[in-house]
């Protein structure tokens, strides 16, 4: 069910900059060939805390750092529809 | 025999019926942003009248329309461009013309649109009958860096400004000779988000992310350059993160008076068009995305960012504040009004449906079923500047 709820998260809200298909827009696409070399650790800091400098803000107020985690993890391997 | 006449009298005289006729003033399409489908309306009616499928990925899409209201342009995100004929109720043409794209606009003799786009950055000219390209001005902003293109406007005699979000720039590209553009550049200030073009069509303006403050452009003096208002109006305090864009059009005019999205901030700024001085400040419940006023200019709609996008707020421009507040459904995206003002469309992402309103006494007056529905746009847009 929290799992359904983040996918509708990054898919709709992430998805204002990012794409709904996650193919970029004013954010960098979010797809696994365009993550693949980035560590994961460092994906999961900008999504809990943001990028300053960046349009990038922080997601912690609604979401734990390990479903942060957990969302990056689908991202570098297949986001779920 | 006797069955098989009256069968042929019962065709004939449905012949002779022939199709419903429409007038296009009445009409407008609902974006279905996660099934690629159109829903075709009339805004007298309040109803639905068709719906098209096939136009690709629509998040983020936005539409423009022919001088008589017929046709549609719809830029997807995917790089799609529709052309939709709303009489027919049929799509008539359908481009990819880039990787990634996020809106455009239409010249003011009708024959140019033209596309923006992320990737590559740039913008492209299309012929309005037959979307033949016919030309393409790259966003190069240094050697081998090309913008991401925002807030792209249709001004007088076929020209459109427009930002670049990674150059820092306002830029005006001429297309009075279609096949070869010239274009001005304007430094402007950091990252552009989105610009508008006033109503009158003589400013551009564009909102900035990388600093507080929007560029403005006299565009029919260009070569005063650019130059910022409501600059500093954070005062150095430190943002509110913003979890989604502001967008920006010629509806922010209103009476004299511009309402624009502060950036960080739950507020919304009101700067006189006269001087282009900040004049007010007016607190709303969160980061705004859409500031629209009625085409009366009485009233200015507001929607709001994640985590507040199922609020709207309503400012009476007579009070300089807001006078009503509502949560009238979920993931509240965007909002169009009748022609003249009288009903308000809201599109609700997350309830699946078009919400309508009446503007005076915010009663509900029905609400249209559609999938995901984010961006509303009446034909009423044919016959504006900037839109």
């Amino acid at each position: 069910m929290r799992q359904k709820a983040l996918v509708h998260l990054v898919r709709q809200d992430c998805g204002s900059c990012h794409g709904m298909t996650l193919k970029g827009g004013l954010g960098p696409a979010l797809l696994p060939e365009t993550l693949r070399d980035k560590p994961a650790e460092g994906l999961t800091a900008t999504v809990y805390y943001g990028r300053p400098g960046t349009p990038m803000p922080p997601w912690k107020a609604f979401m734990s750092e390990a479903e942060a985690a957990w969302i990056v993890d689908k991202l570098m391997t297949q986001f779920p529809e | 025999m006797r069955l098989l006449l009256s069968l042929v009298f019962a065709l004939l005289l449905n012949a002779c019926a022939g199709p419903q006729l429409r007038g296009t003033g009445d009409l407008g399409l609902i974006i279905e942003r996660a099934s690629g489908h159109v829903t075709l309306v009339n805004t007298t009616a309040r109803q639905p009248y068709a719906r098209i499928g096939g136009l690709g990925d629509l998040s983020h899409a936005s539409a423009v329309y022919s001088r008589d209201g017929r046709y549609a342009f719809i830029f997807g995100r995917d790089g799609g461009l529709t052309k939709i004929d709303l009489l027919e109720a049929k799509i008539v043409k359908r481009i990819i013309q880039s990787g990634n794209a996020i809106g455009g606009s239409i010249s003011q003799d009708g024959r140019i649109v033209v596309a923006q786009n992320y990737t590559p950055g740039g913008i492209k000219a299309f012929d309005a009958d037959t979307l033949e390209l016919l030309s393409e001005v790259p966003a190069e902003f240094a050697p081998g860096q090309f913008s991401k293109v925002v807030g792209l406007a249709d001004t007088g005699g076929n020209r459109f400004a427009y930002a670049l979000f990674d150059g820092g720039e306002i830029r005006v590209t001429n297309f009075s000779d279609p096949r070869k553009p010239t274009t001005q550049k304007f430094p402007a200030g950091s990252q552009p988000y989105d610009g508008l073009v006033t109503p009158d069509g003589r400013y551009f303006l564009a909102g900035l992310f990388g600093e507080d403050g929007v560029a403005l452009l006299d565009l029919w003096q260009p070569k005063t350059g650019a130059r910022k208002i409501l600059e500093n109006y954070g005062r150095g305090q430190e943002k509110l993160p913003v979890f989604k864009m502001p967008h920006l059009r010629g509806w922010s005019v209103a009476q004299g008076k511009a309402y624009l999205p502060a950036i960080g901030r739950h507020e919304v700024l009101v700067v006189d068009v006269a001087t282009w001085k900040e004049v007010g400040r007016i607190p709303v419940r969160g980061q705004p995305v859409f500031v629209m006023a009625r085409p009366d200019g009485r009233q200015i709609w507001v929607n709001f960012a994640f985590p507040d996008n199922a609020k709207v707020d309503v400012i009476d421009t007579l009070a300089g504040q807001v006078v009503h507040r509502m949560e009238p459904g979920k993931g509240i995206l965007h909002m169009e009004f009748a022609p003249r003002g009288e009903h308000v469309w809201l599109s609700a992402r997350d309830d699946n449906k078009v919400l309508i309103y009446n503007t005076e006494n915010f009663a509900k007056l029905g609400e249209i079923p559609a999938e995901s529905p984010s961006g509303i746009f009446f034909t009423s847009r044919a016959t504006r500047i900037g839109f």
